[in-house]
């Protein structure tokens, strides 16, 4: 079941499907149809299209501007360009003055792993999420992706969506049961503790529970696609049920989707939380599948963690 | 509180026709009225309300195709401040033309008004938040463009401020507009040559603007930004095909007011209660001047 079609390939699929019976629906990018595969979308619907060459702080006023007169308008480039150069114009230009552009973030975290810290984005999380009313989303895999991109074409929302490069195994077997907005999906049963996992994490939280549970040990998995507005039930569930919460994510320890789970528990429910992610310091050179496992994102080094904090909490 | 309401009286009193003496009287009875909302407010960016003023009287009463009574309307031609902090002259504006109550000016900068420092678009007329510069001009191709696409005759307009041109966004908006042949957009610097910290040709040189527009490929018209004949002509003027147009208006920061005329320190500077008086009997002077022409 080795998939080979990237979520950024999922997402752009879906929307040529879509765009092609939606005449408002309309993409701006930055000199970036080739990293996001807009090539098709800019072929057949060019009408709908508009390149603004590089230049992705006009990019997101432009995808402003369009959004005031109706269009629902997709802004895509890398996450790390667009969560950071035109960090201002998503505060202004879309979310303070109500103009719903879905920001798509295409190769965002360590995708780029080797072209260096310029090109990874592990903060897009964390500057989104402090902005009032922005949606936040993360796709685990294809399906949850197309999902996604259906839901942001019905909706009339601002959001900022990150995506990955490089293809990853399927999570779901299904677009359908793949994503309900705000809500986040358990993978798999277990009271010893939980493992909440996003984008491309979900499938190394589902390898690590695999693992464990060939040794006894029975762990709850969370997909947590929505990272705002945060599925708080779903959290409050796992810390009551499980009374220990792992997070995984493809982002900086600090502020991401581990700290938005964070803050839900230590004020409401407060159990051991342990959050794993990118540490504080400019990561190594490296294919993105290298840095997952040079920063312990994989299966087994999560699995080792989750045994680790049962014994130190549990046991 | 009662000199604002003596000045809504006056705005009331001027609503006419756009020949120029009554644009030149709608003028100054906006300036003692952004100046009373100052004043009573105790904040606000004086001068360069007073030196865009003149300008956004030409495009409000003169240009712009819109209705106060449907502020929706999907076919209103769009204004764009994009030099938001000079919003005490569209609040004046908007207020007169009955986008909102004029009793509403006197809760400018007040806890919980809706009125608040820059433009928001929670006051009905304003299409776009501004307050960080650099922003309008973009905003403002992506509606153009949407009506160019659209083939609809919506008009966009963007009024930015000389030392707003430093930001590097400007001209990455310059740029596309011209790329896209919006000639459905026209936007206006207003020229006042200050800025907080001094003369723009000190703080960052600007010059030729003129030069650097043209060579961006828009339609630059450089005119008096207080000359009402100058300003509506080129506005007026047919459009040319395929370009984009600049209005770079000549203006003075603090225009209308003696002491506040090109100088620095009125950009958020507020009139204590003698200079106030003193800026308003200036004003009725000039309108009493300009009534004499009638």
């Amino acid at each position: 079941m080795s998939n080979t079609i990237p979520n950024r390939k999922a997402f752009t699929d879906t929307l040529v499907d879509l765009a092609t019976n939606d005449p408002s629906i309309f993409v701006v990018t930055s000199d970036a149809r080739g990293s996001v595969t807009l090539e098709k979308f800019a072929d057949t619907l060019p009408g709908q299209f508009v390149e603004v060459g590089i230049a992705e702080q006009n990019e997101i006023g432009i995808a402003a501007g369009l959004a005031s007169f109706g269009k629902r308008v997709f802004a895509c480039a890398p996450a790390c360009f667009l969560s950071t150069r035109s960090l201002e114009q998503v505060k202004v230009d879309v979310v303070y003055s109500q103009n719903p552009v879905r920001i798509i973030g295409i190769s965002g975290g360590v995708s780029y792993g080797a072209l260096g810290y310029s090109h990874q984005s592990l903060h897009d999380f964390a500057v989104m999420r402090t902005f009032a009313d922005l949606v936040v989303l993360c796709p685990a895999d294809r399906f949850q992706t197309e999902a996604i991109t259906r839901w942001l074409a019905e909706h009339d929302v601002a959001a900022y969506v990150r995506m990955g490069r490089g293809p990853v195994p399927d999570v779901y077997a299904n677009v359908q049961e793949s994503f309900t907005f705000g809500k986040a999906n358990r993978l798999s049963e277990g009271s010893d503790a939980t493992i909440i996992a996003n984008g491309e994490t979900v499938h190394h939280a589902l390898e690590a529970a695999k693992i464990l549970g060939a040794q006894g040990i029975g762990v709850q998995v969370l997909d947590m696609p929505t990272i705002k507005p945060i599925d708080r039930n779903a959290i409050l569930s796992a810390a009551v049920e499980t009374g220990l919460i792992i997070t995984v994510e493809e982002h900086s320890m600090f502020g991401g989707m581990g700290s938005a789970v964070a803050e839900i528990v230590s004020q409401e429910h407060p159990v051991p939380i342990k959050i794993m992610g990118i540490p504080d310091e400019i990561p190594i050179g490296g294919s993105s599948a290298e840095l997952f496992a040079h920063y312990g994102l994989t299966g087994d080094a999560i699995a080792s963690h989750v045994m680790a904090l049962i014994r130190k909490f549990k046991r | 509180m009662k000199i604002l309401e003596n000045h809504e009286k006056v705005i009331i009193d001027n609503i006419g026709v756009d020949t120029l003496d009554l644009l030149r009287m709608k003028s100054t009875s906006l300036r003692k009225a952004l100046l009373g909302m100052i004043y009573c407010a105790k904040t606000g960016h004086t001068g360069g309300s007073l030196s865009s003023v003149d300008i956004l009287t030409v495009l409000y009463y003169h240009v712009l195709r819109i209705d106060p009574k449907h502020p929706k309307d999907p076919n209103r031609d769009r204004f764009i401040m994009s030099k938001g902090h000079s919003v005490e002259a569209l609040y004046v504006i908007l207020a007169d033309k009955g986008f909102f109550p004029l009793e509403e000016l006197k809760t400018f900068s007040k806890f919980g008004s809706r009125l608040i420092g820059h433009p928001s678009v929670k006051v009905p007329g304003v299409e776009l938040n501004t307050g960080a510069l650099g922003h309008g001009l973009s905003c403002s191709v992506g509606m153009a463009l949407a009506a160019q696409r659209d083939r609809s005759a919506v008009r966009v307009f963007c009024l930015m401020g000389d030392g707003e041109q430093a930001e590097g966004s400007v001209w990455e908006a310059a740029m596309a507009a011209s790329n896209f042949q919006l000639d459905n957009l026209t936007a206006i610097i207003d020229r006042n040559r200050l800025q907080i910290s001094g003369n723009t040709e000190t703080v960052m040189k600007l010059d030729s603007l003129q030069e650097k527009w043209e060579a961006f490929g828009w339609d630059v018209h450089t005119v008096d930004g207080h000359d009402f004949s100058a300003l509506t002509k080129a506005f007026d003027a047919p459009q040319v095909l395929g370009k984009p147009r600049m209005i770079i208006a000549e203006t003075l920061k603090g225009k209308g007011v003696s002491y506040m005329q090109d100088n620095a320190k009125w950009h958020h500077g507020v009139p204590d209660d003698q200079q106030y008086h003193l800026a308003l009997e200036e004003l009725e002077s000039y309108m009493q001047e300009v009534r004499g022409h009638e």
